[in-house]
């Protein structure tokens, strides 16, 4: 199984799998990684530990198992780059606080850019990067083939790299291990998860929320924090509270486990693939969604086919690589590629949806805002932008385009 | 790959097709009339369900009509009704 014998083999058992209480002061729905983090920072910062997290599946089954965990705060706009370098930030210190190794690499990435309207605007957001304190740099071609030799840097490609941004922050982490020491903490701290529990819809006392629904009885909640992705309209829908979220495939796959030959992440807007090579060894790589809605969990192979294409010009070594496995996501997206984070017209409830295709990165910055807009009843001063409302205002985070490639 | 119906062209590879998300979502008869939720609404909500789904596709690569179809969003079937062709207004 284990290649490099560093990853450490899953141990007995790290969370106990309790029968729910009848009530309980905070019920989350959704283990993914951000529901995991919520009930981290919840016990962590604002001491509250009466709480489940309700899964559907299992723990960390969903999104959380299936992305590619590109972690980078590179982002445009202002709110962007704080909300997502506030979680860079504490990526830097969770390996410690969580005593447990999830392989956080910190080994940077490249955002290429193949024309000269991208070179204006990727030098723009590095500039943009700067002014908000979030580490980025230009590079030239040559500079790029010092940091990714493998990179066709030529000339010759239909649409050649005429430079990059550089995040030297940035990198991966191994996203089951990251799962596994927040729900080893959060049980420590007291915190049942319920899994294989289906929450279906909600206990309501006129426009407050007391609980949730579940396809094995209901469960009372003083609060009600929905983490639950791809899936979050069928619970809203209950309610007749309408967001703007439509949900979507998104497919990944790997290689074979090969040497290590790929030593930085990157990702190319513009021929659309990203690519980094896991601690294991398989070469992982990733593009756009299916744009046909879907619950699924399966995309289309030409999609596959595409990013194969671009990855194979943009790395020629990789046309001797097998391709192992794709598979595929259920990712919720807004109009305006960013988060929803925030109170909800019904007393009590509150939502963390939106994160499409890039909220891996975010988990525990998300679940630190999320927990403390549950535990305040009003959004943390980085997520103040993030609410609902700005779909009526108009006052969007749009971050299509400005933010490279989507993850 | 998904197999999609059109009714001009026949059963023809999703890849020749693009998307357009939910059918029958009409521009507001007087704008003027909306507030900013229901204008906001009528631009950025659209349905998300789980199963049966009335949605739009553009057959981009043949013959560059649009029309509405019947998808189940859980397992990708489709009705098998010829798909509805919509009057232009
Ligand atoms: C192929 C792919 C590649 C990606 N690559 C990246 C990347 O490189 N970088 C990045 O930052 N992001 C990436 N993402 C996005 C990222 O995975 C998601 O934004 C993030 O995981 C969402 O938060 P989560 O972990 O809590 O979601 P999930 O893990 O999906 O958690 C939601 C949980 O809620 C549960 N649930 C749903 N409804 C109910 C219900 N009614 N009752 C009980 N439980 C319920 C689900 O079973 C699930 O476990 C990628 C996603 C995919 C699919
Ligand atoms: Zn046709």
């Amino acid at each position: 199984m284990v290649a490099d014998g560093n990853t450490p083999a899953p141990p007995e058992r790290l969370w106990r799998n309790p029968e729910p209480k009848r009530n309980y002061d905070v019920v989350i729905v959704g283990a993914g990684g951000h529901g995991l983090a919520t009930a981290y920072y919840l016990a962590r910062n604002h001491g509250i530990t009466d709480i489940a997290v309700v899964e559907r599946g299992w723990l960390a089954g969903g999104n959380m198992a299936r992305n590619t965990t590109i972690i980078r705060s590179n982002y445009l706009l202002d709110a962007s780059a704080a909300l997502y370098d506030h979680a860079l930030r504490l990526w830097e210190e969770l390996p410690e606080e969580l005593e447990y190794e999830f392989h956080f690499s910190q080994r940077g990435v490249l955002n290429l850019a193949h024309t000269e309207q991208e070179v204006r605007d990727a030098r723009r957001r590095a500039f943009a990067n700067e002014l908000n304190g979030v580490d980025a740099e230009w590079l030239t071609p040559d500079e790029i083939a010092e940091v990714c030799p493998i990179l066709d840097t030529s000339p010759n490609l239909r649409y050649p790299v005429l430079g990059a941004t550089y995040q030297r922050r940035a990198g991966i982490a191994k996203h089951d291990l990251v799962a596994w020491g927040l729900a080893r903490k959060c049980d420590e701290m007291g915190v049942d998860f319920i899994q294989n529990r289906e929450v279906t819809g909600f206990l309501t006392d006129e426009d407050r929320v007391v609980g949730v629904r579940t396809d094995k009885g209901d469960i009372g909640a003083g609060r009600v924090g929905l983490a639950a992705a791809g899936r979050t309209t069928l619970l809203t829908d209950t309610l007749g509270l309408r967001l703007p979220l439509q949900s979507h495939p998104l497919q990944a796959m790997a290689t074979e486990i090969l040497e290590p030959v790929h030593p930085c992440v990157v990702m190319s807007n513009h021929v659309h693939v990203y690519t980094s090579q896991a601690h294991k060894g398989e070469l992982v790589l990733g593009a756009g969604i299916d744009t046909h809605n879907g619950y699924a969990q399966r995309g289309s192979v030409h999609v596959v086919e595409n990013q194969l294409a671009a990855a194979v010009e943009l790395f020629p070594v990789f046309a001797r690589a097998h391709l192992l496995r794709t598979w595929a996501g259920t990712v919720d997206v807004t109009p305006d590629a960013s988060p929803i984070i925030g109170p909800t017209p019904y007393e009590n409830l509150f939502v963390n949806c939106g994160w499409g295709t890039g909220g891996f990165k975010a988990t525990p910055g998300a679940g630190w805002v999320f927990a403390h807009t549950i535990a305040t009843g009003a959004p943390h001063p980085l997520n103040e932008p993030y609410g609902m409302e700005r779909f009526t205002t108009g006052a969007l985070i749009d971050e299509h385009g400005a933010a490279a490639v989507a993850h | 790959m998904l197999l999609v119906r059109c009714p001009w062209c026949g059963d023809r590879d999703e890849a020749e097709f693009r998307y357009g998300g939910q059918a029958d979502v009409d521009y507001p008869a007087d704008p003027h009339q909306l507030d900013d939720a229901a204008w906001g609404e009528y631009l950025f909500v659209r349905a998300n369900p789980l199963g049966s789904f009335n949605e739009r596709w553009v057959h981009t690569a043949g013959c560059r009509r649009w029309f509405s179809l019947v998808r189940d969003t859980a397992t990708n079937e489709m009705s098998p009704d010829i798909p509805r062709r919509r009057e232009s207004r």
